[in-house]
């Protein structure tokens, strides 16, 4: 059996009337990373939430490590870690002073816990900022307090509910490393990210989840395969002749023509590869159409996201009280 | 951070706690002393918490007690239990903003998902309101010695007395504990508090004799548990005098009522707070 395991997970809000869950099977092999994908809402914070113990579901059954989440949370959290999207830290407290307070909450006594708090102080580079409270902490040395509070005891299993958002791209670099070498030493992460980069750099397999329910399942490259070949990129000089390009790449392509970065990039899913690229630019040359780019590319995560939610992966919209309630 | 060393442990690491009693007084001690630590970090607060019962019994007992007369007792000797007991209803207001900050901040959520015991993490914030009302009570014995407050009943029974309020302010920490898990934000308890405790504490005995307010008003005050614990500290501290006192049950056996009153409350609101803070997560 995996060890993460979920069946048939349910879970409203609002007396009902929001169906967070609704139905999501999960399982996640021992030792290897799971990616949960999907737009804001779709449920993902909701999900680790019920894997990590903090909320219980309507309907359905969850194991970590073959014990009844519902039945002996209790057992649970003695062998998970988790960190959530909100750094989870206390501002009056030291980064030392934080992590020796979650080892002693581990049982761990305080000697275990000091000596642990010191090791993992220096791994995560901030010995000279342990002995501060955390109140004076950037953003990203937050985060890190937080991570190194979820791995205190080295978990089995480790839940991590967006780690980067919001952070800078060095800082995001960092975590991805610490990550990489949790599972290096046999961690198994459930991940939620918006980030698309983030899942394919970390993630063995990727969960799409949308209202509720896992919509795909499969490594990057599985999922990239699933929404077809390449793409088709053309992006024309006027504005005016988009209409045209249009008319062409919906009758070369094999699917419906998106909008790129700018309402003059046009992009579609093709079969063929460079013979479409062909057809496509002599007849836009026949047509007296002034191209400013064209190109094709391997579909990402991006198309994927796109394909089957029917939205883009990172929405503008940030708000997921709805998740968070 | 590819140079930096591993984050995985060199060693092995053993819960060496038990579960049960062993666990829940150590995670209570663990949670008690951090929030002592954020107490010691929040100078503000213990300012408040030092210098407002010397400003209220300064006010109390040099501007008013000029004007105020109460028959058979000294003004200063019969409002210092007042003060004693308006400061630590208030103080146990602190446990409810705690509550609802620690949820906002979101740490909450990091203790539900440790295997600590739950009663813990409430153990520990009443347990640290406890403290801090400790030294208010020190603080306002000082002050109050020092504007003439004695105490006649001998030492005993003022350290009942004091004991007796730090009890019932215990107890009221889970009362407003609970009120912090079901609110959204900590103004909400503190701006509940300003409404409701100022009027309850006013209205009551603490500070002027319920018989020279209008009669609803002292029907009101005479009944009111701030008033109970007030008469009960003023009992033992020996500060009643031949002040007549409201001839309702809960004046007439003021510490009886309030020992009862305190564990009464204790009893409901201690398995209340924990059912609901196992079913709680940061909003």
């Amino acid at each position: 059996m995996a060890i993460i395991e979920a069946r048939g997970l349910v879970r409203t809000y609002r007396s009902g009337t929001v169906r967070a869950l609704d139905g999501l099977d999960l399982s996640v092999p021992e030792g290897t990373v799971k990616g949960l994908l999907g737009p804001n809402g779709a449920g993902k914070t909701t999900t680790v939430k019920v894997l990590n113990t903090l909320i219980r579901p309507d309907a359905g059954t969850a194991t970590i490590d073959g014990i009844d989440v519902l039945a002996r949370p209790q057992d649970v959290r003695r062998i998970i870690g988790a960190s959530g999207q909100y750094a989870a830290v206390d501002e009056n407290l030291t980064g030392l002073e934080n992590l020796e307070m979650v080892g002693r909450l581990y049982r761990l006594g305080r000697k275990q816990a000091r000596a642990r708090a010191a090791e993992l102080i220096e791994a995560f580079d901030l010995v000279e900022a342990g002995r501060r409270p955390v109140k004076g902490f950037s953003g990203g040395m937050r985060r890190r307090i937080d991570l190194a509070c979820a791995i205190v005891i080295n978990p089995r299993i480790l839940f991590l509910d967006e780690p980067t958002t919001g952070l800078d791209p060095r800082s995001r670099l960092a975590l991805w490393g610490i990550i990489t070498d949790l599972v290096a030493g046999g961690t198994t992460v459930l991940l939620t990210t918006q980030y698309l980069e983030e899942a394919d750099r970390l993630a063995d397999h990727i969960s799409v989840i949308d209202h509720g329910r896992v919509i795909a399942e499969g490594t990057a490259d599985e999922l990239k395969a699933q929404v077809g070949g390449h793409r088709l990129v053309v992006t024309v000089v006027a504005e005016s002749d988009t209409a045209i390009a249009r008319q062409v790449l919906t009758r070369v392509g094999h699917g419906p023509v998106h909008e790129g970065s700018s309402p003059r990039e046009l992009e579609v899913p093709i079969d063929g590869g460079p013979q479409a690229l062909q057809t496509v630019l002599s007849e836009l040359s026949a047509a007296r159409v002034e191209l400013h780019d064209a190109g094709i590319r391997r579909p990402t995560l991006d198309d994927v996201f796109l394909t089957l939610t029917g939205r883009p992966a990172e929405d503008t919209e940030t708000d997921t009280t709805e998740e968070n309630r | 951070m590819s140079t930096a060393p591993s984050v995985r442990t060199t060693g092995t690491l053993t819960p060496v706690v038990p579960d049960g009693l062993p666990g829940l007084l150590a995670d209570g001690w663990t949670i008690t002393w951090r929030n002592l630590q954020r107490l010691r970090r929040s100078p503000d607060m213990i300012l408040f918490a030092v210098l407002q019962p010397i400003m209220f019994v300064l006010l109390f007992s040099q501007v008013y007690g000029g004007s105020i007369h109460v028959a058979g007792t000294d003004y200063t000797d019969y409002m210092m239990a007042g003060i004693f007991g308006q400061t630590v209803v208030f103080g146990s207001t602190f446990s409810g903003s705690a509550m609802a900050q620690d949820l906002k901040e979101g740490i909450i959520d990091r203790f539900r998902t440790l295997p600590m015991s739950p009663a813990a993490v409430l153990i520990g914030r009443t347990n640290a309101d406890l403290v801090l009302n400790c030294i208010s009570m020190v603080i306002m014995m000082l002050t109050g010695a020092l504007v003439g407050w004695r105490f006649h009943n001998g030492v005993p029974s003022m350290l009942a007395g004091v004991g007796l309020l730090l009890l019932f302010s215990y107890a009221f920490s889970w009362v407003t504990a609970l009120l912090g898990m079901m609110v959204r934000t900590p103004e909400t308890i503190n701006n509940a508090a300003f409404m409701v405790l100022f009027p309850l504490t006013f209205i009551s005995n603490a500070f002027v004799q319920p018989q020279n307010m209008p009669k609803i008003l002292e029907v009101f005050a005479n009944w009111n548990p701030v008033s109970a614990l007030v008469q009960a500290a003023r009992t033992l501290f020996g500060n009643v005098g031949t002040a007549p006192t409201g001839d309702t049950f809960t004046l007439q056996h003021p510490v009886i009522t309030v020992l009862i009153g305190s564990v009464v409350m204790l009893l409901i609101f201690v398995p209340l707070c924990v059912a609901r803070f196992k079913n709680t997560s940061s909003r």
